[in-house]
């Protein structure tokens, strides 16, 4: 780690927030020769509140859907001076930021093959607008447009799958993560920062407020989620599946009971068995399931 | 003329986040800590600072109390005490 | 040295000249020539310089703002609806207070689809915050993008400069256009040296979250800033002059108003028009002119009264409407006399030349002639009322 912070405390990030935990750790992670364009959202709002900021390096807010098409402006910048070897870029956004509103300008960046380290952090939701649903709002889940009421049990609709969008566009290195499970997050951060061109990494960062779970639990959420193959950790390079984290799969109870935006799930059978059968297809798909060892 | 513009790096030490704080605050036992550097990784605020065993605290300007510290530590050597 | 050059030629070479390392647009009529012939520049190893081609204007204008502020002279061109898709990041761009220069190809509005010439486009974003300068011909076209980083990388201004130049009217056209040399260019327009950029010497955060406490005198400033250029816009025309022999007032330009007893008032290429016609006229004895406005951002109300508070009728043409109210340029205008002792007798409001429906000499010698003691309000001149029905029909 470097001697100077990064990503310093006093920002005004809910206690127990995912996303400043994982925004700690890839900053970290990439070092001080890093330049963030970051987009609007909690993380912007909380951590740049004029006149401060949390931020240890050179920070620019690019506006709500745009961070890979300014990120893109000062990667070229860089090259144009001769200095884009020895300095990072690092676009972040949220899931409605990059998937939403922001997939336009995603897509022109990874279709030009800039440098740049592309960061989704992935709460599942417009939590800075009030836990709104976004594309990346897994099924069933209680946000405010997509309720659950008398006749509906929230989202009807699956995760825009945002990993292998970016991963058809053939560049060099796409990831999902979880702020659950830190050394593989940080493994992948330093693994992209170290490949030239464009990079995706999507970062699954529980929300204790839009998620109503204990703000001590960011860590143990985020862990079940992967564990129970409802957000499979994986690699593609160039295009193709690469590498996959393999779980002992749990059952995706023990993740949803964990949380109040599922809590009209847990007694449902139904239900339940839909997205026990989103977990299991992940499962299927990615080949998750640890081998047993005898 | 320029008005508000700017703002120089690590500003945001100037607001203390402490006072956020209700209900708990973590007590850093120093006992059977074996400095994994969890706890300092795991919390949000980057208020954790330690080195050798037995020396990690933190913060307590910055602290919101998210218990998220005492729930990684692997020796139970953080426990969450009422709040003053 | 004089070539004959058509418009987006000239300019494309002049933006060359000044070195952007980087540039980025999204082809639209009528901007296309302008970066096409970037393009080729870059190609062919004539420029130096970061080529993007992006995916929509709204990435066109944030890939500049990214290069600029981290710290590298930037450049984009847009027309209408691509000015109108980048809108938020043109609002943006100015309240960062980043130095950026950008050709405002004028173009119609949609709706209806209409690729020809007026200036809806550029006079709708006129509270932006930007530098907003109109060409009359093709040489001032190319010399205010030099004049435009010049005045914008002012380390006073930092604002950033919008060059109007009516599509195809002289972006198409050809004509004898002086073109300046790099030796020149570099002696005019120095490097651009940031006075705050994403640096990992000295980090710092730009575009900060600015609450109720703190945004007021953001803009504030911004406004006041417009007043500077006021004064700065003068004093850098007179440095281009000394450089290039080209004298330009930068803020407007009063065109046989002296002993005037009609004046049109108009900005952009229709300028070339009326003068022509005021030649004719004068050489039959009549007393008319023409005020140029140069400059519609900042716009100099104070430079307007002095120079027609004594003429007796003055015509606004206006190649744009704010629907529901009157014209742009005439409101403004009309402003500046609010308040005053002195003021025209008349001041009549014209609206012609929408959706690139040609002004012609006749068109001119027609609004001095509606210039009559009744004042008109908002007139549109070159109405065909048979397209015209109450109610809808197919």
């Amino acid at each position: 780690m470097s001697n100077k912070q990064l990503f310093v405390p006093g920002h005004t990030a809910c206690a127990g927030c995912g996303q400043s935990l994982a925004a700690k750790l890839v900053i970290e992670a990439a070092g001080p020769n890093t330049i963030v364009v970051n987009n609007t959202g909690c993380l912007e709002v909380f951590s740049t509140k004029y006149p401060e900021t949390a931020w240890g390096v050179p920070w620019v807010h690019s506006l709500f859907e745009n961070a890979a098409a300014v990120a893109s402006g000062v990667e070229s910048a860089l090259k144009y001076l001769g200095k884009k070897e020895t300095i990072n870029v690092i676009a972040q956004a949220g899931d409605g930021g990059t998937g939403d509103i922001g997939l336009q300008a995603l897509s022109g960046m990874l279709e030009r093959g800039h440098d740049i380290l592309y960061v989704c952090y992935d709460n599942e939701a417009y939590m800075n607008t009030g836990i709104q649903r976004s594309g990346l709002t897994p099924f069933a889940s209680n946000t405010t447009t997509s309720p659950v009421g008398g006749v509906s049990a929230g989202n009807i609709r699956p995760k825009k799958p945002l990993p292998e969008i970016a991963a058809a566009h053939g560049i060099p290195y796409v990831a999902t993560a979880s702020v659950g499970i830190i050394p593989d997050l940080q493994r992948k951060v330093k693994k992209a920062i170290s490949i030239r061109g464009p990079k995706y990494i999507q970062i699954h960062v529980p929300c204790p407020l839009g998620w109503r779970h204990d703000p001590a639990l960011t860590m143990q959420v985020g862990k079940l989620a992967v564990e129970t193959g409802l957000y499979p950790l994986i690699e593609y390079e160039n295009g193709v599946l690469s590498a996959v984290r393999k779980i002992t799969p749990k059952p995706v109870e023990e993740y949803l009971k964990t949380q109040g935006r599922f809590k009209h799930i847990v007694n449902n059978p139904q239900e339940l068995s839909l997205i026990q059968e989103i977990a299991d297809n992940n499962i299927r798909k990615y080949n998750l399931k640890a081998e047993q060892t005898s | 003329m320029f008005g508000p513009l700017t703002s120089k790096s690590g500003t945001s030490k100037n607001n203390k986040t402490g006072s956020w704080r209700t209900e708990s605050r973590p007590k850093f036992l120093k006992t059977n800590c074996i400095a994994c550097k969890m706890c300092r990784i795991v919390c949000p605020e980057g208020c954790i600072t330690g080195t050798e065993k037995n020396t990690y605290d933190c913060d307590y300007a910055f602290c919101k109390g998210c218990g998220n510290c005492a729930m990684i530590c692997p020796k139970q050597d953080i426990t969450m005490i009422k709040e003053e | 040295m004089k070539e004959f050059l058509e418009g987006s030629k000239a300019v494309a070479e002049v933006v060359g000249l000044c070195k952007p390392g980087v540039i980025s647009a999204y082809p639209i009529t009528p901007q296309t020539h302008i970066v096409e012939e970037l393009a080729q520049f870059v190609a062919d190893g004539k420029l130096n310089s970061q080529f993007i081609n992006v995916e929509s204007e709204h990435s066109a204008a944030s890939v500049v703002l990214g290069g600029v502020a981290a710290g590298v002279r930037s450049y984009t061109a847009t027309s209408s609806q691509g000015l109108f898709y980048m809108a938020e990041v043109i609002f943006n761009i100015a309240g960062m207070r980043l130095p950026l220069v950008l050709t405002c190809a004028n173009r119609a509005i949609s709706a209806p689809i209409n690729i020809w010439n007026d200036q809806q486009d550029s006079v709708s974003l006129r509270d932006s915050g930007w530098i907003q300068l109109y060409a009359e011909d093709i040489q001032e076209a190319a010399d205010l993008h030099l004049i435009g980083y010049r005045i914008t990388e002012d380390k006073s201004m930092m604002l950033p400069v919008m060059v109007c130049m009516d599509g195809f009217i002289l972006t198409h056209g050809i004509e004898v256009v002086d073109m300046p040399t790099q030796e020149q260019v570099d002696k005019f327009l120095p490097a651009y040296k940031p006075l705050y950029k994403l640096d990992v010497e000295n980090p710092i955060s730009m575009g900060l979250l600015a609450d109720p406490d703190y945004y007021t005198e953001t803009r504030y400033a911004i406004h006041e800033t417009m007043k500077d250029a006021l004064k700065l816009i003068p004093k850098v025309t007179a440095e281009f002059s000394k450089v290039f022999g080209r004298s330009y007032n930068g803020l407007l330009e009063e065109y046989r108003t002296k002993d005037a007893e009609r004046v049109i008032v108009a900005m952009g290429s229709v300028c070339g028009t009326i003068k022509e016609v005021i030649d004719e006229l004068r050489a039959k004895g009549k007393k008319v002119g023409l005020l140029k406005i140069s400059s519609f951002r900042p716009f100099p109300a104070a430079k307007v009264y002095e120079a027609l508070k004594d003429i007796p009728k003055v015509a606004i043409l206006d190649k744009s409407v704010s629907l529901g109210s009157y014209a742009p340029l005439a409101v403004e205008v009309k402003a500046s006399f609010f308040g005053k002792k002195k003021s025209p007798k008349v001041i009549s409001s014209f609206v012609a030349g929408l959706g690139g429906r040609d002004i012609t000499k006749d068109t001119v010698k027609e609004i001095y002639s509606l210039l009559t003691s009744k004042e008109k309000a908002c007139e549109f001149i070159d109405l065909k009322p048979e397209l015209l029905k109450e109610s809808y029909e197919q």
